[in-house]
């Protein structure tokens, strides 16, 4: 039976079993490949989406449950367009090998839907089951910070 | 046998190159401060525009950098790019960059500086002159290798030379055409400019300069620097925080397929027999394929692949490993007893001194097996068509990574075209060829489809070139309130014998430095000081992990002259000051500045402070830790890191490797740990191979130095000193000494 997903504000009906987690529908058969894969278990924020605003671990999200509209990477931000989180993200030079990065961004944007001036206890409670390899911690905090202060003037 | 011309644009590039580089290059290697003469060929020959050495490609208003080392978090590209933007004059936006083809034109220089058997704070200028005469050996034998923090330290004066030579030869073009001087000329933003006023863009002048013999102009004194010594933005970070940068599981082709593998859980064990029916049972599996030491699955999607891979009934046949961690550490506590491999410092008489002092010490640490855990699974492409293999994957040599991937298909590695995508972590993980050698057998069984590989989780923590574990028994003895003898002995498996013969199919003898680099080479003025090191048999797959032998030796080092402190009954910061001031002055000012920047001794009530150095790759790097108690379990609240790297190129660059290298450090120190039951592995994932978090990592301060006359590296030298910092500042809070890693066997950690 053909699952019905839409993401990034294009409807896509796949024929796939619906236990296949969205992450890999997402990287495999869409060819979204700004989620990533580094876990499967849930355990290390990698492959973060938003769904209908929510930050979501794609990869144990089965394509059958997916409930509403899907915003990946590719969705919410161009290297043209950046949103106002990559662009805080590229101030503070966040990034070192980037692996991680697409699945902070999107949670952090979660974050600041729901609190727009966090603190520093809040923007740990929030990303902490977000893993960096590299270390880049003190930059995406920093980052958050003047994301939140730019979207607030805005 | 033919090479496909499709899909092979390097191939046709490298033949080319014959006929267009050879004018360009012979200029581009007369760039000679090298030893050895004989010119390098230039790799490049683009379809469009004019290369005027491997580092440069101008077509039209793009400047195009080659930035010919991986690129795994650590900014290298920007740097790179940055040394030869500077001294070309282009603006830094119109700067594009490449990694390039693997080619022996990118060799690494300054690789070989470690192989001296010489502390490097000591080396003479004799010895550095040697250390530049073995990088030429390095040029000859054409290492293209990311490692060992030596990118920068290699590149300073190459890449350099090669913005400054092209330069010079737009500018003689430009004085031919105009009718001019060359020194009326002026250069700025990718333009010649006349005095009357008249520009001419590059784009205009390259494909001429290509065919000139190219000046060598004397380098800008770094006061007229523009780009470098300033923190530049990224020229990777808009693709990083968009999603669009490419790792090696992202390539998109197609027809492609995706494949994931089931590997022995045995090291050194294979295939015995296996039942394929199961996998292929799962929807969307395509192929099964008998890869001997395992089998991989190929599917329409990584999922279905990875179901099918699990789904697998196999028999395997078991290595000859011990079974369990204890076994292990036993066969590492009998290298002592065999002969010893290394005594790289030897200094007076320790025995002597030992039995003649009041107070002597005699201790044993231990340090477990870690994986590096990038972030990136490991993960490769992989296309054979009509005989030609193309790949695509992150790696850190990427010569090595073209021969493996030629011989696991049956072809020579001239029929391998290689693209180095961006890397999801490296740590020196991506210097072993594993991934790249099952992506060619896989494509090679699969002619004509496209297959992209990536590890699940479990078979990459299962399948890890470990930080060999190691046991170090330290003697030492104080008088007087300083060290009179240091007598450290330490054992492991030897990561370069191990990898060398990996890479090159050759056993390789003698003394190994860089099993005790950390150990041997610390500039601490002690008269009795002696390092021995002894090789364990033990064939588990060990690998250059950050920092390699500097990550666990810095711990045994500097947990050590913390102990002899305490018996010297001196504060540990001025204990290492006094032994240090009058051996090597950069290494002092580190110590003082983090002291400084931490008001050392005066921690916030309830708190405690440790410190620990290492001098490695040629940086002297000094940290303090902070740690409080909060509701029972330890918690890192604060760290301050000072380092002297030389001449720093980007500051903003080398703070985030700083920080990068210390929480790795911590992280390890604090959980990681590989450990073997019943053969096998027993961590799978994350939540058995966690790392600091945004809730654990403590506030961090960096201060870089730049005392230090010669140029050290960045990417590691911030990860030694971190774990036994952490593990000092662990006996300031409780009064209990750590001799063995990770912590949280002994205590119970916020992370
Ligand atoms: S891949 Fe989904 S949380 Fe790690
Ligand atoms: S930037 Fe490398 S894992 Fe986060």
């Amino acid at each position: 039976m053909p699952h019905d997903v839409t993401v990034n504000g294009t409807r896509h009906s796949l024929d796939l079993p619906g236990e296949t987690p969205l992450l890999w529908v997402l990287r495999d058969e869409l060819g979204l490949t700004g989620t990533k894969y580094g876990c499967g278990v849930a355990a290390c924020g990698a492959c973060t989406v938003l769904v209908a605003g929510e930050a979501v671990r794609a990869c144990a999200l089965p394509l059958a449950d997916v409930w509403d509209e899907v915003t990946t990477i590719e969705g919410f931000g161009t290297p043209e367009a950046l949103a106002p989180l990559q662009a805080a993200w590229v101030r503070h030079q966040a990034a070192q090998c980037g692996y991680c990065q697409p699945g902070q961004i999107l949670q952090a944007a979660a974050l600041l839907a729901e609190n727009p001036t966090p603190d520093d206890a809040a923007i740990n409670a929030a990303m902490s089951g977000n893993l960096c390899r590299c270390g880049t911690y003190p930059a995406i905090r920093a980052a958050i910070h003047d994301a939140a202060a730019a979207m607030s003037e805005a | 046998m033919t090479k496909s011309k499709k899909g092979s644009k390097l191939g046709r590039i490298t033949r080319r190159t014959l006929l267009v580089g050879a004018v360009a290059v012979a200029g581009g290697a007369a760039f000679g401060i090298w030893q050895v003469r004989r010119p390098v060929d230039n790799p490049l020959a683009p379809e469009s525009g004019a290369t005027l050495n491997p580092y440069l490609i101008i077509d039209g208003d793009a400047i195009t950098i080659i930035t010919p080392r991986a690129e795994m978090g650590q900014g290298i590209h920007t740097t790179l790019a940055a040394l030869v933007a500077e001294e070309l004059d282009v603006d830094w936006a119109q700067v594009r960059h490449w990694h390039g083809p693997p080619s022996a034109a990118y060799y690494n220089g300054a690789l070989m500086h470690g192989a001296l058997p010489v502390a490097d704070y000591a080396m003479k200028g004799w010895q550095i002159a040697l250390a530049e005469t073995l990088g030429a050996a390095s040029k000859v034998l054409g290492l293209q290798v990311t490692g060992g923090s030596t990118s920068t330290v290699d590149a300073y004066e190459r890449m350099r030379l090669a913005g400054a030579g092209a330069r010079e030869a737009l500018k003689a073009v430009a004085a031919d055409r105009l009718g001019v001087e060359v020194a009326q000329l002026r250069t700025e933003a990718g333009q010649v400019l006349a005095p009357d006023g008249t520009k001419l863009p590059y784009g205009e002048l390259a494909a001429e300069a290509a065919t000139r013999p190219v000046p060598q102009p004397a380098l800008r004194d770094p006061s007229q620097w523009r780009l470098l010594g300033r923190s530049l933005p990224r020229l990777d970070m808009v693709a990083k925080v968009t999603g669009t940068a490419e790792f090696g599981t992202d390539i998109k082709l197609p027809g492609l397929h995706c494949a994931a593998l089931r590997l022995c859980p045995y090291p050194g064990g294979r295939v015995a027999g296996f039942n394929p029916d199961p996998a292929l049972a799962v929807p969307g599996v395509a192929h099964v394929i008998d890869l001997e030491d395992g089998i991989g699955v190929v599917a329409r999607n990584t999922w279905a692949a990875m179901q099918g891979a699990q789904a697998l009934e196999v028999d395997w046949q078991r290595g000859d490993l011990p079974d369990s961690i204890e076994a292990m550490f036993d066969r590492i506590a009998e290298a002592f007893d065999d002969r010893r491999n290394s005594r790289m410092r030897n200094d007076g008489d320790p025995e002597r001194a030992i039995s003649d002092a009041s107070e002597a010490l005699e201790l044993e640490y231990r340090a477990p097996f870690l994986h590096h855990a990038t972030m990136e699974p490991m993960s490769a492409t992989a296309l054979l068509e009509e005989g030609h293999l193309t790949l695509w994957c992150g790696n850190q040599a990427p010569r090595l990574h073209q021969e493996r991937a030629a011989r696991a298909a049956g072809i020579t590695p001239e029929e391998v075209t290689l693209h180095s995508t961006y890397m999801g972590g490296g740590f020196g993980r991506r210097a072993e060829s594993d991934f790249t050698h099952y992506a060619a057998k896989l494509a090679a069984a699969l002619p004509g489809t496209p297959i992209r590989l990536t590890y699940s989780r479990e078979e990459d923590m299962a399948h890890g070139f470990l930080r060999p574990a190691a046991i170090a028994r330290m003697r030492g003895a104080v008088a007087d309130g300083r060290a009179v003898a240091f007598d450290a002995q330490v054992a492991a498996s030897s990561v370069s014998h191990q990898a060398i013969a990996r890479m090159t199919g050759r056993r390789m003898g003698g003394p190994d430095k860089g099993h005790v680099e950390g150990l041997f080479d610390q500039p601490y003025a002690i008269p009795n000081y002696r390092v021995r090191g002894y090789l364990a048999d033990l064939d588990v797959p060990v690998g250059f992990w950050r920092a390699v032998g500097n990550s666990q030796n810095a711990f045994f080092h500097e947990c050590f002259i913390d102990e002899l402190a305490h018996a010297a009954g001196a504060d540990p910061l001025a204990f290492r000051l006094a032994h240090m001031r009058d051996e090597h002055a950069p290494s002092a000012q580190v110590l003082e500045a983090v002291a400084e920047m931490s008001d050392w001794g005066n921690p916030p009530e309830g708190r405690a402070q440790g410190v620990a150095f290492c001098h490695s790759f040629g940086t002297p790097t000094a940290q303090v830790v902070e740690l409080a108690r909060e509701n029972g379990s330890l918690r890192i609240t604060r760290a301050w890191i000072a380092c002297d790297p030389g001449r720093v190129l980007d500051p903003g660059i080398v703070r985030a490797q700083m920080e990068s290298g210390l929480i790795y450090g911590l992280s390890a120190a604090v959980t990681g740990q590989i450990t073997f039951a019943d053969g096998m592995v027993e961590q799978r994932n994350f939540p058995d191979y966690d790392a600091l978090r945004m809730d654990s990592v403590p506030e961090i301060s960096v201060r870089i130095l730049e005392n230090n006359p010669h140029m050290g590296g960045v990417g590691e030298p911030g990860t030694p000193p971190a774990a036994p910092a952490l593990a000092n500042a662990v006996f300031a809070l409780t009064g209990e000494r750590v001799r063995t890693l990770p912590l949280s066997l002994q205590f119970d950690f916020r992370v």
